[in-house]
């Protein structure tokens, strides 16, 4: 082989990036669940679980945008049930919680939405 | 073109169907594994191969005037001669593509005002040289932002890179600039091949394949993301538990998830065996690593047969004799010779 050092150096470099997230997985803490806390008082939220799992953040993009730029604060849901649009006084109603529910599956998944520069976070208005 | 086009549908239609009807672990689990395996063996032999195969001579592309007197301006990067030349010249070449940024382009005109006549023009061109870092640059930048899913808790140099790439603030999830770059870059590095005639012409599958591949890969990454979604937080266990050697269940994971994960181990199979291996290709290039620096130094082939040299005293020892009957003049004569 020829230039040895250089090229068993890159190889070197090369596997342990290739490899990095082992590594990391390894060293760092496991992530088997996400841990969040459900609301106590209601069992079912405006659609159904996996609609919300996955589309919540569509959902609440339509919100803002019917709210505000289409004057529309009434939403109909899949199962015909009316409901007021409004992040404050629906949404958080029942998902008081934001440490435990909201920040859970963000924090872990680095989701940062800008909820907040426009609406207050729940629990630290008072 | 086609052909390849079917065959990245096909990896696609197969993953889907496969992880649909419940062998998603297939696609999800072994295929990872194994797909890296090979990624890190292919490319690890791939590179001692390189290093095995001797330059014995200075092969460097010069773009500029070599080392010469002491009055005539040397080109220090483009024809470097010292070790910190190729070191600068490397480096822009890996991060800056320096080399296509040169890249020109001919074109015969029927009437050039210079010859008033036809004649063939060059002219410089950055196209390929614009797409090709913003392809490079986005895919690098969405790869890192990946390592979300792998890291618990994620480093905050990923947060940071997220704000940066969706600092629009358009939507939820946020759109980050890069994912779209990237597809626009592709299409365009697709485009060259198809639009252009003298590329179309030299254009082979093994071309094709890879573009339709990372095609294939950024449309159901942004399909993920932004329209067919899976809840991220399930797929990080998923991920998490397969960074850990301790998989979990598949369920409830959408199909076009495997989809993306089959098309990027079909990369990374893929890429040890195929031009794909530029990555670790640019360091070993010859004619970009060496220095230009033959008129100072004597390059000798190494496997060079040894030579074999008849000199001129051992040839007058050999037939002096005869030479001396022929009347030919000698440095030693016969008689002196003899003693």
């Amino acid at each position: 082989m020829y230039n040895a050092k250089a090229v068993i150096t890159g190889i070197i470099v090369f596997t342990v990036l290739c490899t990095a997230p082992f590594w990391v997985g390894l060293a760092g803490k496991d992530y088997k669940s996400t841990g969040i806390v459900l609301p106590k008082d209601e069992k079912k939220c405006i659609e159904s679980v996996e609609f919300m799992r996955k589309d919540h953040m569509r959902l609440l993009n339509e919100w803002r945008d019917e709210a505000l730029r289409g004057e529309n604060r009434v939403y109909t849901a899949e199962d015909g049930k009316k409901w007021s649009i409004s992040l404050q006084n629906t949404c958080l109603k029942c998902h008081s919680n934001y440490k435990e529910f909201c920040d859970k599956c963000h924090t872990a998944n680095s989701v940062y939405p800008y909820c907040w520069t426009c609406h207050i976070l729940p629990g630290e208005s008072k | 073109m086609l052909l390849s086009l079917l065959l990245v549908l096909l990896i696609g239609a197969v993953a889907w169907a496969g992880s649909a009807a419940g062998f998603a672990p297939l696609f999800g689990v072994a295929l990872p594994y194994l797909a890296t395996a090979v990624f890190i063996c292919g490319m690890i032999w791939r590179m001692v191969y390189w290093a095995k195969s001797p330059v014995p001579f200075r092969i460097p592309t010069t773009g500029g005037q070599e080392q010469s007197l002491a009055f005539i301006r040397q080109a220090k990067i483009d024809c470097p001669s010292t070790r910190a030349g190729v070191f600068a010249r490397m480096v822009l070449e890996i991060l800056l593509f320096r080399s296509l940024f040169r890249n020109t382009q001919a074109d015969v005109r029927a009437h050039l005002p210079a010859s008033n006549g036809p004649g063939t023009i060059y002219y410089s061109s950055k196209w390929l040289w614009c797409f090709a870092l913003m392809f490079h640059y986005c895919f690098l930048l969405v790869f890192l932002r990946h390592f979300r899913f792998f890291a618990e808790p994620v480093p905050a140099w990923i947060t940071c890179l997220e704000t940066l790439d969706g600092i629009m603030q358009i939507g939820a999830p946020r759109f980050f600039m890069t994912g779209a770059i990237l597809l626009v870059a592709l299409l365009f590095l697709l485009g060259r091949r198809l639009f252009n005639q003298r590329l179309r012409c030299i254009s082979l599958a093994n071309d094709y394949f890879p573009l339709w591949l990372l095609i294939g890969i950024v449309g159901t990454g942004i399909c993920l993301r932004y329209f067919d979604k899976t809840e991220i937080a399930m797929v990080k266990v998923f991920i998490m538990s397969i960074t850990h050697f301790s998989p979990v269940s598949t369920q409830g994971i959408a199909p076009l998830f495997f989809v993306h994960v089959t098309l990027v181990c079909t990369l990374l199979l893929y890429s040890p065996f195929s031009k794909l291996t530029h990555m670790a290709g640019v360091f070993f290039s010859p004619t970009r690593n060496l220095a230009n620096n033959s008129r100072q130094k004597r390059h000798i082939n190494p496997w060079n047969p040894p030579k074999q040299y008849f000199t001129y005293a051992e040839y007058e020892n050999e037939y002096r004799d005869a030479m001396a009957e022929a009347g030919l003049p000698l440095e030693k004569a016969p008689d002196k010779a003899a003693e």
